[in-house]
């Protein structure tokens, strides 16, 4: 016999069974229209520098330290994308004539201002991804130090001298007040809910961008083990069929690719991302476009 | 079934197979079973089981099954419609209330429903008799009324089962079951009173297992589905089963490929596309 009220629903009832935003199905909304092609194409890379002394609190990020102390291995493994990857990323993006937004630990910021500054100058994106792969965020942080954390990666990358509108928590894990602190620290977006395919609002204003989890680098070859090659593959299929959709609705669609210096920008897997560019490139479908520019874009529509 | 018994009594081991075709002398009955889900954000625990892997909100895991009710079920049923597949749902009822546009989506498509429990974040182990009958009961008026369909079928929420399960369906006059996995045919299902059937789900070719258990491509997936549909079409009497959730067969990526899965085994011509229901009524007539 299970405890009775365990066959009780409170929240039984139309809509969701929480306060957080409300229903909407994207094929009702609408039409949106990009100031160029049908099809948004959001590069979003993770910029992440992991502490070889991992605090697991509230929980060890994905990538984090695996072997006892000191895990020579990942530490170095994982600092080669800030070294290395990212740059092979920017070069690829120059080439492509794509502009996207790069998820930034206050930590990369401050370790790599070389870094930071190209980002700057090849006309990315910055947005706001905690201040190191230590500051992560669940229901267990509780709200002081949730607030904390958050106000803190924004103080400390306005100290090298960027505001970012947008924010990624790590693994996109929010607590139920992480949307209200959020907006209270200045942020205009948020990237973490992957339940749509275009820009919505929550209730409370802030607006989620909604970056596919499962079109990852992370996803796709890390935890599925499939190839570079596999992953391009997927997300060609993926804009071929958002192109057709838009062609037929008449409404813009959004193909977010998540990527990591350390994983995408490796020598042997580059070269799929370079390929995959360049036929995104091709297609005249195709904007390229950080994450802040389709929240404009979006914004200025939601207004008419 | 028998209760501590190493063989829960549940059919004949012995394999009745017999060779047979179905409606339009075709060799293989082919059903697509998409599940049309509500996932709770912050459910009650469970003795036996976690409802989320992380602490409430789990928001990756919960704005994944999300994507069915406001993108994705759109996407999977457009193409179902397009190529002549109806869908034999899998519902987690509390769905007629949460998302009514749905269900009604679904139901306008001509698609049967069956139940899913009442969420699939409130799972039957150690439920007392009186609970289970609840649920059925529940199950049943909730999508009469919601739908005006009769449900003629179980599959447990999120496979949770108690040694009454399919006794207690059964009794309340439901025809089939898909939680049994031992057979590529309609079975007689042994049961205390009713005449139950289990109906061929096909848990190794659900995308869920697809993806998330043998880690495939969109593309590797859908050259699995031909394979399947290949063999069992070379079986006459067999029943193929694509078992579905939108979040996942929905996505951009991987809804392509399937649409050539399709057009495939739709084109190719011994198939007999049905629902459950019809299934098993062609399997009773044929007894």
């Amino acid at each position: 016999m299970l405890d009775p009220a365990y066959l009780h629903y409170p929240h039984r009832r139309h809509g969701y069974d929480h306060d957080l935003y409300d229903w909407s199905a994207l094929h009702q909304r609408p039409p949106l229209t990009w100031p160029k092609g049908s099809v948004a194409v959001w590069i979003c890379v993770s910029l992440e520098y992991f502490p070889i002394l991992p605090t697991d609190k509230p929980f060890r990020a994905p990538g984090h330290m695996q072997t006892a102390y000191p895990d020579f291995r990942h530490y170095t493994a994982r600092d080669y994308g800030n070294r290395i990857g990212a740059w092979r990323f920017l070069e690829a993006l120059s080439t492509a004539g794509a502009t996207a937004s790069f998820a930034t630990n206050a930590a990369v910021a401050e370790r790599l201002p070389d870094l930071l500054a190209a980002v700057q100058t090849g006309g990315h994106e910055v947005i706001a991804h905690s201040t190191d792969m230590n500051g992560t965020i669940d229901a267990t942080l509780g709200q002081d130090a949730e607030r904390a954390l958050i106000t803190e990666t924004r103080d400390r990358l306005a100290d090298c001298g960027v505001q970012p509108d947008g924010w990624l928590s790590i693994a996109r894990s929010q607590s139920f007040h992480t949307a209200d602190l959020l907006v209270e620290a200045g942020y205009r977006y948020a990237c973490d809910w992957v339940n749509d395919e275009l820009p919505y609002r929550f209730r409370n204003g802030l607006i989620n961008l909604p970056l596919n989890h499962e079109l990852s680098d992370r996803q796709i070859i890390t935890v599925q083990q499939q190839s570079a090659d596999s992953w391009a593959q997927s997300l060609e299929d993926a804009f071929d069929w958002l192109a057709a959709e838009a062609a037929a609705t008449n409404c813009a669609r959004m193909l977010p690719i998540h990527i990591t210096p350390y994983i995408m920008g490796l020598p042997y897997r580059i070269a799929a991302f370079e390929r995959l560019l360049a036929r995104l490139a091709a297609r005249s479908e195709c904007w390229f476009a950080p994450g802040g520019a389709i929240v404009d874009a979006f914004v200025a529509q939601e207004a008419e | 079934m028998i209760e501590n018994a190493s063989d829960p009594g549940l059919y004949d081991p012995a394999p009745a197979r017999r060779r047979f075709t179905w409606p339009g002398g075709k060799t293989v009955a082919v059903w697509v079973a998409p599940n049309l889900e509500y996932y709770e954000i912050d459910p009650p625990p469970h003795p036996r089981r976690k409802a989320w892997t992380r602490p409430h909100p789990d928001v990756v895991g919960y704005g994944h099954r999300d994507h069915s009710n406001r993108v994705s079920h759109w996407r999977m049923a457009d193409v179902m419609t397009r190529h002549g597949f109806p869908g034999s749902v899998s519902l987690s009822v509390a769905l007629c209330q949460h998302h009514p546009e749905v269900v009604a989506d679904a139901n306008a498509r001509g698609w049967e429903f069956f139940s899913h429990g009442i969420y699939n974040t409130r799972y039957a182990y150690d439920m007392a008799e009186e609970q289970e009958r609840a649920i059925i009961e529940d199950s049943i008026a909730t999508v009469r009324e919601a739908t005006g369909q009769t449900i003629r079928g179980w599959l447990a929420p999120a496979l949770t089962h108690t040694p009454r399960t399919l006794d207690l369906i059964a009794e309340y006059g439901l025809d089939y079951t898909c939680d049994l996995y031992h057979d590529d045919q309609v079975q007689p299902v042994h049961t205390r009173s009713g005449r139950l059937v289990s109906i061929p789900y096909s848990l190794e070719v659900n995308d869920h297992y697809g993806f998330f258990v043998y880690n495939m491509s969109g593309r590797d997936y859908a050259e699995t589905l031909i394979r399947q549909f290949e063999r069992l079409a070379q079986e006459p009497g067999s029943v193929m089963c694509i078992p579905l959730h939108a979040y996942l067969i929905g996505q951009p990526h991987r809804i392509g490929p399937f649409e050539q899965a399709l057009k495939h085994i739709a084109g190719d011509g011994r198939a007999w596309i049905a629902t459950a229901g019809e299934i098993v009524d062609a399997w009773k007539a044929g007894q």
